[in-house]
């Protein structure tokens, strides 16, 4: 199982974060994880709290968005969706794909909580509202 | 991208940074790799290759497919030619490191105990026990795993895929994650296909086209040394475009990670 590695990946990326932003803890954690990523997301969520156990995301909430796998058709130019196994063309049949969107494994957004308010350029600072 | 000053925002992810949250909560976009700290550990590993105008395949199977049987005939076969090297991962033994330093070839065994496969760091140690300098081609051999192995960069240039006839023809579409990872794709042990005609080449290779891959397909048998050149042809001509590469000043990442990632848009 090596959501476990990932697990452990994923709380070093948001200890990082929590640092960068001086932050005291993470309240959510979202990742967007891809179908081709390799990594299943309920594996990931039973790996996450031994990964996180006595840091500073712990009780973090981790939630999951899924990206489709979608494909874009070099043969005739076609956006469709596509199956894991079967990634060719929705509309010509054609192999020669490339993904758009069903591999993805991001860190997409992280909630911080922070013991100070600290000023960040994504909300506005309290002396300012 | 940066991280610290928020212009990796962009108008497409943007809603993902500014949604509201609660009193006292801060939310931050980040929007990077989940395994980024494992691939910049093998963007470095590739640096080190490239400086020496070394060429690394990462070989991936399920256990039991022949890697090390054909690793074992290629370097016989390729000793006057070039230089190799062998990284061996297991979760346990020295064999198959044994085995190769038999055929009078360097190799470093990782031992990973209980994990599944090999990530950048493990092989960044390896590469701190060995003698580079000299070295052509550089196998990695991966611990045998259709699953896990396909999901960490280890600095490669080239992911080669072996599926024996024993196994079944079906499994690049059981195993997508894996075979869509391939530069190549052996059929190995084909000396068997007498005996085990219930495999299909022509299927297995169809199995690979639907996932969207124009890799190669060989079909060999290391051990009784049948089909072998075309595979040795194909290592010279990847040895030859990594030195070219390497006069250039550039550098490949496997098929599956070079391109796409421009095409993809983080909104949904």
């Amino acid at each position: 199982m090596h959501e476990l590695a990932v697990a452990q990946a994923l709380v070093e990326q948001v200890d990082a974060v929590i640092d960068q932003h001086g932050a005291a803890q993470a309240s959510l954690i979202r990742v967007r994880i891809g179908p081709l990523a390799g990594v299943v997301s309920e594996l990931l969520a039973t790996a996450f709290p031994l990964a996180a156990a006595g840091s500073r995301m712990e009780h973090a909430q981790l939630e999951f968005s899924h990206a489709p796998i979608r494909v874009r058709c070099r043969t005739c130019g076609a956006e469709t969706e596509a199956a894991m196994n079967r990634l060719l063309c929705g509309a010509c049949d054609d192999w020669h794909t490339q993904i758009l969107s069903g591999d993805e494994l991001l860190l997409e957004s992280v909630e911080l909580v922070t013991d100070t308010p600290h000023p960040s350029p994504l909300t506005p600072h309290p002396q300012n509202v | 991208m940066c991280d610290t000053c928020g212009c990796n925002l962009t108008p497409g992810n943007k809603h993902l940074a500014f949604k509201p949250v609660a009193k006292g909560a801060t939310a931050v976009s980040v929007l990077k790799g989940l395994l980024a700290k494992n691939d910049d550990q093998a963007a470095h590993n590739r640096e080190h290759f490239d400086r020496r105008g070394i060429l690394a395949i990462n070989l991936m199977s399920s256990p039991g497919s022949g890697k090390t049987a054909l690793l074992e005939a290629t370097l016989t076969a390729l000793k006057d030619e070039f230089t190799c090297a062998v990284i061996e991962g297991d979760l346990e033994t020295e064999n198959d490191a044994e085995r190769i330093r038999a055929k009078g070839v360097q190799a470093h065994q990782i031992v990973t105990g209980t994990a599944c496969h090999l990530d950048a760091h493990l092989v960044h140690d390896a590469l701190h026990h060995m003698t580079l300098d000299g070295v052509d081609l550089l196998f990695i051999e991966n611990v045998g795993n259709l699953v896990c192995p396909a999901s960490f960069d280890l600095g490669q240039h080239l992911n080669v895929t072996l599926l024996s006839i024993t196994e079944g023809d079906d499994k690049p579409a059981k195993y997508p994650v894996m075979f869509r990872a391939a530069d190549a794709m052996l059929l190995t042990k084909t000396d068997l296909l007498p005996v085990l005609n219930d495999f299909d080449c022509d299927k297995a290779e169809a199995h690979l086209r639907n996932l969207a891959n124009p890799a190669p397909v060989m079909r060999l048998s290391a051990r009784k040394e049948l089909d072998m050149e075309a595979w040795y042809a194909w290592l010279r001509e990847q040895l030859a475009a990594q030195r070219a590469r390497v006069a250039l000043g550039q550098s490949r990442r496997p098929a599956i990670q070079s391109d796409g990632q421009k095409l993809h848009s983080v909104t949904a």
